[in-house]
């Protein structure tokens, strides 16, 4: 698929509808701008983008290597036992039987391989979100300059980041990657800058009162009292990764996602259930522990330990 | 030696500070620049010498929680200087700066602003982390301050698990713990109820006499400014209205808006015997003689007289019975006739522990210095008039204060009768202040 028949496509379709209307606002051409950027920085950055696409798919093939050489047991009990040490017996039961009802459904292998994107496309996603929030709540200008960038990267229907991925790197796991992590990333930095600008005035006015250098504030006081959001935030960007990571199967992303596109594209009712079941199982225990690491940050334990 | 210095010092927070500044300065109120910025503190100067409790007293808004910020620098001043010491806080760089916080000036906060997820121990340790000071050295320093504030035992507590009053100590212990000379308060007790507010001032106080810390506090309430402060500034809309001792702004207010609010004071807690103490009517010499006592008894119209030796010592008080008594027998000398069954204060106990002694006592009670020396006496009935405040117009802080006159009128009710000591000043004259009412929902 090239560029230009995206473009030429899209244009066409929404030309017929604006001659339809008979409005007297002027075409816009805004889809020939996006079309002809994408079209340059292809060209133009195609070493850039040779590069990351190597470094993603050296990292995927790292990720998925972890979680597809052990066999299903040994899988199975290490993410229990992370479930057990991050809440608790419960939820150590609780991840054993989702685990196993996903290799009941004959999905072991695509689940493995979509919470590989999940946990790779969540890493990069809080390795740009959380330093950009930092900066946010730090800088006014920067926020103001970041907010609609993060409202346009969250509201824009997730398929349309695929478009453009796919024109750079092609099919495969990476434009699912690179799609997901732009969709994700928003909350990162959303709850980082909204947890540190939340953090008790008087508390980094002490800081600097006695003498603390900002760098230091941040790391001392700053981001530990945000942590319990910033928490929250790590929970956010996990479940869009997932959302989006399905969706990726659209082109050729693999995992469960391909699953449900193929269930979607050859009407088959069992495979879309069986795959979108064990997306359920999948998130409900990145959710589960997600939320019970935040419960257990030094803050969120203090702050706890003055109601028992 | 002056510790602070703040000269001609503006802070004005908006779109143009120093155009504000410079209407101001020109003769513009603070309302007729109010498009430019927000005038927070205008022409601020004052000197604070070393081991001196300085208060700046005023309502919320009056720009004095701005104006100690620009003591260690937190804000920088639109115009004019704060000096530490030989260092100009508007001109040092960053640098310099934070070594001068760290080395010079720690600061109280109102809210403790303490780490939670730190103990007891790390809290009060983390300005001498900050400093640079070693793991094991710096605990024990802290622990040391931990003592100092009456807080052994609980270093390994969590903030959190701490009531409002202990947690203010560990605030309180890290500053101390930071060793610097200068201590800046800012509403440090406010945030704490009455009771827990008195012991605080005490303990600071006690702490103050040992460690000699300058001390400048920041206080919307009059009692505490009165009770600790040395000298106390007076804040109203930015400015600086008046500047003087406790007794200094009881007894000459500058102006309507400072006579408005000491008109609720505690006048008995601040004014102490000397500012109320006459010259004896009757006093008799020890050498006089009983003939001579009896003459001035007689001419004052009083029944017993204060006797002195030679040096103005008192010695005992001598009645009108006994002197005649004297007489009679055919004594040269008073001697073996006075009785030293009297109650001498000293010069600088306030009005309020004076009414428990003067009402068991007929005669005047006498005032004594170090030496043992009378300086004066007090009357029953000055006493009784030093309660009532001096005249004050109704000007148009009236409403400000109103609100609390009732109660504190029930508290001056309750001293007279000696009652209810530790609770009674904190409560009265503390000024309506949203800070405070905002401040019970967050603890």
């Amino acid at each position: 698929m090239s560029i230009a028949t995206i473009a030429s496509l899209s244009s066409a379709g929404t030309t017929t509808a604006a001659s339809d209307t008979g409005t007297i606002v002027p075409r816009l051409p805004f889809g020939d701008w996006v079309a002809s950027f994408v079209d340059w920085a292809t060209d133009a950055w195609a070493p850039f983008f040779d590069f990351v696409k190597a470094v993603l798919e050296g990292a995927y093939d790292g990720v998925a290597w972890v979680f597809e050489t052990p066999s299903f047991v040994v899988i199975a009990f290490v993410l229990a036992v992370i479930g057990y040490f991050a809440s608790g017996v419960r939820l150590a039961v609780g991840t054993a039987v989702g685990l196993v009802v996903i290799a009941g459904l004959d999905q072991w292998d695509h689940s493995m391989e979509t919470l590989s994107l999940v946990i790779l496309a969540s890493l990069i996603a809080l390795l740009i979100g959380i330093p950009l929030g930092v900066w946010a709540a730090r800088n006014d200008n920067v926020s103001r300059a970041v907010r609609p960038v993060l409202d346009f990267m969250q509201t824009m229907p997730a398929f349309v980041y695929l478009i453009p991925t796919v024109v750079i790197f092609l099919t495969g796991v990476v434009p699912g990657i690179v799609a997901t992590v732009v969709f994700a990333a928003a909350p990162g930095v959303r709850f980082t800058e909204l947890g540190i600008r939340g953090v008790d005035k008087e508390v980094v006015e002490a800081g600097h009162a006695f003498g603390s250098t900002s760098r230091r504030i941040l790391r001392q006081i700053q981001i530990p009292l945000a942590m319990p959001t910033i928490m929250a935030g790590v929970n956010q960007v996990i479940m869009l990764a997932l959302s989006m990571v399905v969706v990726a199967g659209l082109v050729g992303g693999g995992g469960l996602g391909g699953d449900v596109v193929a269930g979607l594209s050859q009407v088959d009712v069992a495979l879309g259930f069986e795959a979108g079941l064990s997306v359920v199982i999948i998130a409900m225990f990145l959710d589960r522990v997600t939320s019970a690491l935040a419960d257990r940050s030094p803050v969120a334990r203090a702050l706890a330990a003055s109601n028992a | 030696m002056t510790a602070v210095r703040v000269e001609n010092v503006y802070k004005v927070f908006g779109r143009r500070p120093k155009e504000a500044v410079r209407q101001i300065e020109a003769g513009k109120t603070r309302d007729e620049v109010k498009d430019l910025g927000t005038a927070a503190v205008i022409d601020a100067s004052f000197d604070v010498a070393e081991g001196e409790i300085f208060v700046v007293m005023g309502l919320s808004g009056s720009g004095k929680s701005t104006l100690i910020r620009m003591l260690n620098g937190l804000w920088k001043p639109t115009s004019g200087h704060v000096r530490i010491g030989d260092d100009d806080l508007s001109e040092v760089d960053a640098k310099t700066l934070r070594a001068l916080r760290r080395k010079r000036v720690s600061m109280v906060f109102q809210h403790f602003a303490l780490l939670p997820h730190r103990t007891v121990l790390d809290n009060a340790a983390y300005p001498l982390e900050i400093q640079g000071v070693g793991r094991e050295e710096r605990r024990a320093k802290a622990q040391e301050a931990l003592d100092l504030v009456g807080l052994s035992g609980w270093q390994d507590s969590l903030p959190s698990q701490l009531s409002g009053g202990m947690r203010q100590r560990v605030g309180l212990a890290r500053a101390l713990a930071a060793d610097t000379d200068i201590l800046l308060m800012d509403e440090a007790f406010s945030a704490l109820d009455p009771l827990i507010r008195r012991e605080m001032q005490e303990q600071l106080l006690e702490l103050q006499s040992t460690l000699g810390k300058t001390i400048i506090f920041i206080t919307h309430d009059l009692n505490e400014a009165m009770h600790l402060g040395d000298r106390i500034a007076v804040m109203r809309d930015g400015r600086i209205v008046q500047i003087g001792t406790s007794e200094e702004i009881l007894t000459d207010p500058a102006n309507d808006y400072v006579a408005q609010f000491i008109a609720d004071v505690d006048r008995t807690r601040v004014l102490t015997a000397s500012s109320v103490m006459q010259k004896p009517r009757a006093l008799v010499s020890l050498g006089g003689g009983p003939r001579v006592a009896s003459r001035e008894m007689r001419e004052a119209q009083v029944p017993a007289a204060y006797v002195v030796d030679r040096s103005r010592t008192l010695r005992g008080v001598i009645r009108d019975d006994d002197a005649v008594r004297a007489t009679k027998e055919g004594k040269e000398s008073l001697e073996g006739y006075y009785s030293s069954e009297y109650t001498a204060v000293s010069a600088d106990t306030p009005l309020a522990e004076l009414f428990a002694p003067s009402a068991e006592s007929t005669l005047p009670m006498a005032v004594v210095d170090d030496n043992g020396k009378l300086v004066g006496v007090v009357p029953r009935v000055t006493l009784l008039e030093a309660m009532v405040p001096p005249e004050v117009p109704d000007a148009s802080v009236g409403d400000i204060v109103a609100g609390d006159t009732a109660a504190a009128e029930h508290e001056a009710e309750e001293n007279e009768a000696e009652e209810n000591e530790a609770g009674a000043t904190t409560t009265g004259a503390a000024l309506p202040d949203d800070e405070t009412t905002t401040e019970g929902v967050r603890s």
